[in-house]
């Protein structure tokens, strides 16, 4: 490649009036030898563009260095293929929105990030996507709702599915259900489960191919080249490929047999599952046979119960309301009693509320059970405290029946087999389900292409499951096109940018297998990595964690972070202006200097930002650059971590902060206060906070004194 | 995949709507997001923080708008709204209607206009909480980033924004334009509003100072909110040490929304750690009728449980009234104790609940059709048409988004499918 760099600097956005922009054009001119740098009063205006796209046709360029606003502005203004790399200085945003104008440390400020970008801008090459031949084909694993759902929906859109249902016949646990609950407004009446005409449906598709008897011996590979092998009635061995894989394995009930406080250990003690299996059979009927003439449902029976299932199951209170429905249509005679703690039917599912509600012999009582026992007779009493205007109550029935909840079938089942080195598992979060940590991205995972649906996912009821069936089945779509395309999927998604290994430098310290978050690489019998890059998601922990230095991204790299450093000039400590730098989260620290450069909040002078794109990829030798370049102190600003972490490469920030409580000991055996190195947790809510930490850590970088091996 | 037959136009630019264009865009297709307010970001940008982690909504919003950025196939449209629709799935003649901002694209944000601005008026993104300028920046994190000018609010003939911009940013006299689009599907995405607390007869909405709603509060939470993340009592400014919470203030509630909103809740639970993150020794009342925190949500309810500075009441608020020295008084009854009870406080909130926005938006019925409750209940709606997030039900914003991803793939099917 050529390696021909233009600097352009705009002079609107009060750049010109806070710095002197002829000699910032010096300072590219002089010291990079650019063979172009040019000045315009409004670079991002058609004019300014113009002279752009005239100087990378005319002079040959195929490198921009653009010292005018954050990369956050004008990306769409400012892209000229992918054969250009485009470099932007955000002098708007750290420097003339947030710095006195004409001061001299505000013009040494903006020099110093012209040369940053510039050395930047020359060690960059422009991407490549990596090429694979890419099966499109979706594995669904599950035949229940969920799954053919995902598989139907997929097919729809044109794409062939593999639907692997352990059992010999699809349904799911829906084949056990009576009724179920209304699925569209006016939410009233209960529905047939429609069952047949879905499975008749999926049977009959022509793009799905059922694997009935299967489960998944093993997944390897990558997303669009997942090799995966099936146990066929638990012995014939069939393969196929597939691209991206659904995994809508369901819950399972929980174990009922648990439930001893509940008095499950009675006869006419059952399970919610056990009872709707009773209204299949069309007798609602004691363990004797005897016709139950009164039913009690207890809800919460395992949910919400530190003992047993912590979190609410989600369905069980529509559930039983449904099922108190089964208990009057057995008879007008018959009564119902639900005992709940709250009863939890959000959204329009209070409709189907309300209308039970109006059932005269449907009785809701609100409160907690703190006894099931059984009558000689083997009726049931069940005694509720804390009932309305706090009255003990004591009901007695024919047959009480548990609103048992859920819990995620991986629990203790991999069910994918996946062939990764960082286990056979897709992670779980919280309560045992692989969902995503994120609110605002459902769909995230921790093994790229890989996604889970319905009650697998979170604990939720039929209808919604449908819904999340087909989110699933479009992130699955989603990544086998991106892949064909050679790009990463979220949360970058579209970057074509892999990192590299140069192996003949690799230790086998195996500290990039293990920790990348999201399992991109294997390692070979001994301990050499290799990637997969189609699971890869660009966040390049892998580099930070590399002792040797051996990974690198073709426009991110530790030597080009290191060279930015370096390319920075140090004033001698006699000059009394110290230096700190800041690494700054791309995600979520640098759209925190941009607000504060929209609301004008002033901070030090001093400060040198290199954003990057996650704290994950921090690179101890960075530390090491800084300090032996001169800096006085450096920042890490990144996000939060712990358990509700922030961080979308789940542990970047907290790897950072790893791998930097190890600098303290050598910081310490050099005599320097650790402290000029320090970790900051920031959310872009935060920026107006942030000015304030700078100025605190300046305070004690001043009182520290200067770094000794300034000028050495 | 099969021939693309048009692109899909996504009604709506709030989490849900971004989110299906997005996912459809992401997925190869060509799609269309119009948004009838001045910016992206919808009812979440004026949000403080998301339960239950508690987290800022605004890391999500950047992450989305990175990716609107580097996608070339979603074309937005800011100030636009559907001023008809005819055909049918596959082949949809929309007729979109864009009312002038009058700032274009050369708006560099430089905020050179809001100071020469003469026109003063209440603040749509902060409730009214405060003012701002005729000439503003809809909210920190709009996008398109530029200002808007509510021209309505100008005086005649003043044109001192216009000689204040260096950019040529302003036209004054830009005027609506009309154009029509054919998608081959339609994602209606069109949100929610909050219940109008001032029909809610005896909780002295809008004549008590310190009777505040759910959204005002996360406004008066927010950093970039008018009390800069104070909480307070908003008749004179002294930090609210005493709050009330009224659940289903409006919903499950024949007479104004019978159905649940879902999120009040936790919209609760999640602005009573805001006051009490604010204000260390304040003390909260929650007064409800059952706590709704399905699922994982539960970890949080049981979390600020534990706090004993929050109190949970079972009863309904059956009235507000002023009390001594700006506080209020509220009474319920205690359904689990029996008997009246009476607190006065500083700030009352009202967890009002959500409002389809479809009707109002003038989809009445033809072309989206509307179930009792005012949504666009899935059932009903015709092939090619399919609604997302509130439009579609009250839910929270991570099953908005769970829906819009798998309504995208419904969109797909149409634009591109077999």
């Amino acid at each position: 490649m050529a390696n021909k760099t233009g600097v352009y600097i705009c002079s609107g956005c009060e750049i010109g009036e806070a710095t002197n922009v002829e000699e910032l054009q010096q300072v590219a001119l002089k010291e990079f030898r650019v063979p172009v740098c040019k000045t315009h009063p409004i670079l991002c205006s058609e004019e300014g563009v113009n002279m752009l796209k005239g100087d990378l046709e005319n002079e040959g360029l195929d490198r921009l260095v653009l010292g005018a606003c954050s990369r956050r502005y004008h990306g769409e203004t400012f892209d000229f293929g992918k054969d250009v790399v485009v470099e932007r200085a955000p002098l708007r945003e750290y420097v003339s929105w947030t710095q006195p104008h004409q001061e001299e440390d505000t013009q040494m400020m903006a020099a110093d990030y012209i040369r940053m970008h510039t050395t930047a801008a020359q060690m960059k090459q422009p991407a490549t996507p990596f090429v694979q031949n890419t099966e499109k084909a979706l594995l669904v694993v599950g035949g229940g709702v969920t799954g053919m759902t995902s598989a139907l929906e997929s097919a729809k859109a044109g794409y062939a599915v593999h639907l692997v249902e352990k059992e010999d016949r699809l349904g799911g646990f829906a084949r056990q259900l009576h009724r179920r609950i209304p699925s569209g407004s006016p939410y009233e009446l209960t529905q047939s489960p429609d069952l047949d005409e879905l499975i008749r449906e999926v049977e009959s598709h022509g793009k799905i191919t059922l694997h009935m008897s299967s489960t998944i011996a093993s997944i390897a590979g990558a997303p669009g080249d997942f090799s995966v092998h099936l146990n066929v009635n638990g012995s014939t061995q069939e393969s196929l490929r597939a691209g991206a894989v659904v995994l809508a394995s369901g819950g399972k009930p929980y174990d009922a047999s648990k439930l001893t406080h509940l008095g499950i250990a009675h006869d006419n003690v059952i399970s919610s599952v056990e009872f709707e299996q009773l209204a299949a059979s069309g007798k609602i009927v004691r363990k004797d046979g005897q016709e139950a003439k009164s039913v009690a449902f207890i809800q919460c029976a395992g949910s919400r119960d530190p003992n047993h299932l912590p979190y609410c199951s989600s369905f069980c209170c529509t559930v039983s309301l449904k099922q108190a429905g089964y208990v009057r249509e057995s008879g007008a005679d018959k009564k119902a009693y639900v005992i709940y703690r709250d009863m939890i039917t959000p959204g329009q599912y209070e409709n189907f509320y309300r209308a039970q509600q109006n059932d005269p012999g449907i009785f809701l009582t609100k409160g907690d059970v703190s006894g099931v026992h059984e009558n000689a007779d083997k009726t049931v009493t069940v005694d509720v405290d804390n009932s309305l205007l706090g009255e003990k109550v004591a009901i007695d029935v024919d047959l009480v029946v548990l609103a048992i909840g859920i819990e995620a079938s991986t629990k203790d089942d991999p069910i994918l087999n996946l062939q990764y080195r960082q286990g056979p598992s897709l992670p779980d979060q919280k309560y045992g389900f692989p969902d995503s940590h994120f609110i605002c991205f459902p769909y995230e995972t921790q093994r790229t292409g890989i996604f889970t649906a319905g009650a697998v996912h979170q604990p939720m009821d039929m209808n919604f499951s449908r819904k999340d069936a087909a989110g699933a089945a479009l992130k699955a779509i989603q990544t086998v096109e991106l892949t064909s395309q050679g790009k990463t999927v979220h949360p970058r998604v579209g970057d074509e940018t892999f990192p590299v290994f140069r192996l003949d430098q690799c230790t086998q310290c195996k500290r990039c297998t293990e920790e990348c978050p999201f399992g991109v690489l294997e390692e070979d019998e001994h301990g050499t990595p290799f990637i997969h890059e189609a699971r890869c998601r660009g966040c390049g922990v892998c580099m930070g964690a590399c002792p040797v230095r051996i990974i690198s991204f073709k426009d991110y790299s530790v030597d080009i972070i290191g060279d930015m450093i370096k390319s920075i000039e140090i004033p001698d400590e006699f000059e009394e202006k110290p230096r700190i730098l800041i690494f700054a989260c791309e995600n979520d620290t640098v759209p925190a200097f941009d607000m504060m450069a929209l609301e004008r909040i002033k901070y030090s002078p001093y400060v040198r930002i290199i954003p990057l794109r996650c704290l994950g990829g921090t690179n101890l030798v960075w530390v090491s650059d800084a300090l032996s370049v001169g800096f006085d102190g450096v920042m890490f600003m990144g996000c939060k971590y712990g358990d509700d972490y922030q961080c979308h490469f789940i542990k970047g920030s907290e790897l950072a902060k790893t791998r930097l409580s190890k600098v303290e000991e050598t910081l310490s055996r050099l005599q320097l206060e650790p402290e000029r190195i320090r970790q900051y947790e920031v959310s872009m809510n935060d920026y107006k906070q942030v000015a304030k930490l700078i100025e605190n850590f300046a305070a004690d970088i001043e009182d520290y004194g200067p770094n000794p091996f300034k000028g050495m | 995949m099969a021939e693309n037959r048009g692109p899909i136009l996504v009604v709506g630019g709030g989490i849900s709507g971004i989110t299906a264009a997005l996912e459809a865009a992401e997925t190869g297709h060509e799609v269309i997001l119009i948004e009838k307010r001045p910016s992206l970001g919808g009812r979440v940008a004026g949000f403080h923080q998301y339960f239950p982690k508690l987290c800022p909504p605004t890391c999500g919003i950047e992450i989305n708008y990175q990716r609107l950025r580097r996608n070339r196939r979603i074309q937005v449209h800011t100030n636009t709204r559907v001023g008809g629709i005819s055909g049918q799935a596959g082949n949809f003649t929309v007729k979109l209607v864009k009312s002038p901002s009058y700032v274009n694209n050369n708006c560099v944000l430089c905020d050179k206009c809001t100071p020469v601005c003469p026109a003063e008026l209440p603040s749509d993104h902060d409730y009214g909480m405060r003012n701002t300028r005729a000439i503003h920046m809809p909210h920190r994190m709009a996008y398109p980033p530029r200002f808007v000018v509510e021209r309505a609010h100008c005086p005649s003939g003043c044109d001192k924004c216009v000689s204040a911009c260096a950019y040529g940013a302003i036209d004054l006299n830009m005027e609506s334009r009309e154009f029509e689009v054919n998608p081959a599907s339609i994602v209606v995405a069109t949100g929610w509003r909050p219940y109008d607390a001032s029909k809610l007869e005896r909780m002295q909405f809008g004549a008590l100072p310190n009777v505040i709603t759910n959204v005002m509060m996360e406004r008066m939470a927010a950093t970039d909110g008018p009390t800069a993340g104070e909480i307070i009592r908003p008749s004179d400014g002294k930090k609210a040490e005493t709050v009330v919470f009224v659940q289903c203030a409006g919903s499950r509630d024949q007479e104004h929304l019978p159905y649940c909103s879902s999120i009040c809740c936790l919209a609760s639970l999640k602005q009573a750690n805001y006051v009490r993150t604010a204000n260390p020794d304040a003390r909260v009342y929650i007064f409800y009728i059952d706590i709704r925190t399905p699922g994982k949500f539960e970890g949080f309810y049981s979390r600020t449980k534990k706090d004993k500075n929050i109190e949970f009441i079972k009863g309904k608020v059956a009235r507000v009234d002023p009390g001594q020295d700006g506080r209020v008084i509220v009474e319920a009854e205690d359904i689990l104790h029996g008997g009246k009870i009476r607190v006065e406080v500083d700030l009352v909130v009202l967890a009002t609940g959500m409002e389809s926005n479809l009707k109002a938006d003038g989809f009445s019925g033809e072309f989206v059709h509307l179930d009792e409750d005012g949504f666009a209940s899935e059932h009903l709606q015709q092939p090619g048409i399919f609604a997302a997030g509130v439009a579609q039900g009250p839910v929270d914003v991570n099953s908005s988004i769970q829906e819009a991803t798998g309504v995208a793939l419904k969109a797909i099917q149409i634009a591109g499918g077999e």
